[in-house]
């Protein structure tokens, strides 16, 4: 009898409810009735409210059970689990499952099916296909691949990926390099860590594609330090593919070389912003550059540089693999191929959701997150992260895609949703976007610094209902002042998720100056 | 637990050691002392300054920027609490007001007679899982009030 595979997810968010504790009942239950597993720690499925998801592997097809409790998995062996049994617990074939069914996973495509450090698991699912195809291109082929997919940079300001890459190597430098941005740290996004942790190898294979494009030789993936597995699995990747020859001085035998080197950040947000992370990179305070110039000009240690995200790097191996029209054939206008969505807070059902652009904010939080958590009526969602706007019920009409939340005063980032139900008090969530930005400013210029404290304090005089009128006027003129003056996008959008939530939900400051009075 | 001067130099020496010679290596070194020590000793800053041809303000300066970077020896154990939108949305200002009464941390204090602190945090990428706290490296998720105080006295089976 051949040995009997289980998965049980490594990645983060199904260790912090319990993945671990699981993993060891099974081994431990497998040993005392002297059954033979191979447990693999595979990465997150990104159904988060089944983790942790055990799967059973029978006969080529994959069983799910979940969420799965350490004290669950004595039954589940009794319940004959190991040949797909039936349980309470019991989820089907995995690949049946609808909420997976319906994705269209490009970029995801192998988080959660494989051994995230196996690079023969890696191969037997299409890995590598893409830097094999790179390896037989010009350089300037590939970033017309890239451009011609339509592909935009993920961290959030969609910037057109193929036009950095030609600009950068275009660019004169001794020596170019590739930076991932891996400081995901808006909240409700989680994406960049599942794919770390779900497929490191694939960031690497979408790195090194990007080092043969503007001919970098050495590459910088910056994680935050809140981000601890993650790091260690991109470390692990990093040396698995450098002894497998796919990483280092002569990748797959090309006598091209491409270098890797994880960097930890320090917990400062403002390092997601690309000039502070490359700043960091070089030992300094992360305090955003003036630009000009680009980094793609001067950018690490003053040379051309790509700054990509983790998603946008991670996505071109299926463009190299499958060719620029494939991936272009999804989505929607001027937004090309496919985003993961991430859906969090207070929702029934939240995880990673990867569609072409176009779904409505609505069918995300209610077909697939089945609604609020709590079971009370959803009140609105924050999109795009601590600097995206919070949307009304009114609004969730609106396609995901770049374009048209950029036409309701909103961002689509990178691709977070927050859901809140009807007890969030919207001036406590217009408080704390001030108080964010007061904690995080880098400090350099004057109106994030001083404006953030500022609106904080006005947003509270409105909270007291104290000169409510006036300070309501005034906070509106200061949020114009960051919008328009601030150095970045910390201080420049800080005000927006300020004036959205005054916007739409204006008796919440009215209301809070009322009762304090 | 002190720390002696023979172990902070030690510390020191090897994270440049070990980490020193690569481009723009400060954060690497700083992590490497903070990790041995769990945090950065002021007398750690001079060999730190000449080794990258720094000046001991610039080092200071990098240090004094970055929330995680500590000059003094952390509490006995240091709950990081998220307090992002996410957490946020599930309950967590309520539940971080309720764990400080559990402790007995006034809203301004950090860390209370037994040594437990509270430090806030931005997002670990749980917000599926809301709300998180991370302890010890170790990530944890969907707490209520009992789970966490638990985790921060250090008690119980946990997640079991």
């Amino acid at each position: 009898m051949s040995v009997i595979t289980i998965y049980v997810p490594g990645d983060a968010g199904a260790l912090a409810v319990g993945a671990d504790a699981v993993a060891t009942a099974i081994v431990a239950q497998a040993q005392a009735r002297g059954t033979a597993i191979k447990l693999v720690r595979n990465g997150s499925r990104g159904m988060y409210w089944l983790e942790p998801l055990v799967e059973v592997e029978v006969a080529g097809r994959r069983h799910a059970y979940g969420p799965v409790k350490a004290r669950d998995v004595a039954g589940l062996f009794e319940a004959n689990f190991l040949n797909a049994g039936q349980h309470p617990l019991a989820l089907g074939e995995t690949e049946n499952l609808a909420w997976l069914r319906n994705q269209e996973r490009l970029t995801f495509q192998r988080v959660g099916v494989t051994d995230p450090l196996s690079l023969s698991d890696y191969q037997a699912h299409d890995g590598v296909s893409g830097l094999r195809a790179a390896l037989a291109m010009a350089p300037a082929d590939i970033i017309k691949a890239v451009t011609d997919s339509g592909l935009r940079g993920r961290g959030g300001a969609a910037f057109p990926t193929g036009i950095k890459w030609k600009t950068v190597a275009e660019a004169a430098g001794t020596q170019k390099y590739i930076v991932c941005n891996a400081d995901e740290g808006d909240s409700g996004t989680f994406a960049d860590r599942m794919l770390m942790e779900g497929d490191p190898l694939l960031l690497i294979e979408g790195m090194t594609i990007a080092g043969l494009a503007v001919g970098a030789t050495q590459g910088y993936v910056y994680i935050r330090s809140e981000y601890p597995h993650a790091e260690r699995a991109m470390r692990a990747a990093i040396e698995v593919a450098t002894a497998g020859g796919f990483l280092g001085a002569d990748i797959l035998g090309s006598r091209r070389a491409f270098t890797l080197e994880v960097r930890r950040g320090a917990g400062a947000y403002i390092c997601g912003e690309e000039t502070s992370l490359l700043e960091s990179i070089e030992g300094k305070r992360g305090q955003i550059r003036f630009k000009p110039p680009l980094p793609a000009h001067k950018g690490l240690f003053g040379q051309p540089t790509v700054v990509n995200n983790v998603l946008t790097l991670a996505t071109v191996p299926v463009i190299l693999a499958k060719g620029a029209q494939f991936y272009g054939e999804y989505g929607r206008g001027r937004s090309r191929g496919t985003q993961p969505f991430q859906l969090a807070g207070n929702v029934k059902q939240g995880g990673l959701i990867e569609k072409a652009f176009g779904l409505t904010l609505g069918e995300l939080i209610f077909d697939w997150g089945g609604g609020s958590a709590s079971g009370r009526p959803v009140r609105t969602a924050q999109v795009g992260g601590p600097l995206g706007a919070y949307l009304p019920p009114a609004h969730f009409d609106t396609p995901l895609d770049y374009e048209s939340f950029a036409a309701r005063k909103a961002m689509l980032g990178h691709g977070g949703v927050v859901v809140f139900d009807d007890t969030v008090d919207m001036a406590a969530m217009a408080r704390f976007a001030m108080e964010f930005c007061a904690v995080e400013s880098c400090g350099k210029c004057t109106p994030c610094r001083i404006g953030s404290v500022r609106g904080r304090e006005l947003i509270e005089h409105i909270m007291a209902g104290r000169e409510v009128t006036r300070n309501l006027a005034t906070l509106h003129d200061l949020c114009d002042t960051m919008i328009s003056a601030s150095l970045c996008a910390l201080g420049g959008m800080a005000p927006f998720p300020v004036l959205s939530a005054l916007e739409h939900f204006p008796d919440d400051f009215v209301r809070a100056g009322r009762d304090a009075a | 637990m002190t720390v002696t001067l023979s172990e902070r130099q030690q510390a020191t020496t090897r994270a440049l050691a070990e980490h020193g010679a690569a481009p723009g290596a400060l954060l690497p070194v700083l992590h490497a002392i903070q990790d041995a020590l769990g945090y950065i000793p002021d007398d750690a800053l001079d060999s730190i300054a000449s080794h990258f041809n720094l000046s001991r303000a610039d080092v200071h300066g990098v240090i004094s920027f970055y929330h995680d970077f500590k000059h003094a020896p952390p509490a006995r154990r240091v709950l990081r609490l998220c307090r992002a939108e996410a957490c946020q949305s599930m309950g967590g200002a309520a539940l971080e007001a309720d764990l400080r009464k559990r402790l007995g941390l006034g809203p301004d204090e950090d860390v209370n007679r037994d040594g437990i602190a509270i430090e806030a945090a931005y997002c670990f990428g749980a917000c599926a899982c809301a709300p998180a706290a991370m302890l010890d490296g170790e990530l944890h998720g969907r707490l209520d009030l009992e789970t966490l105080t638990a985790l921060a006295r250090g008690e119980a089976e946990l997640k079991a």
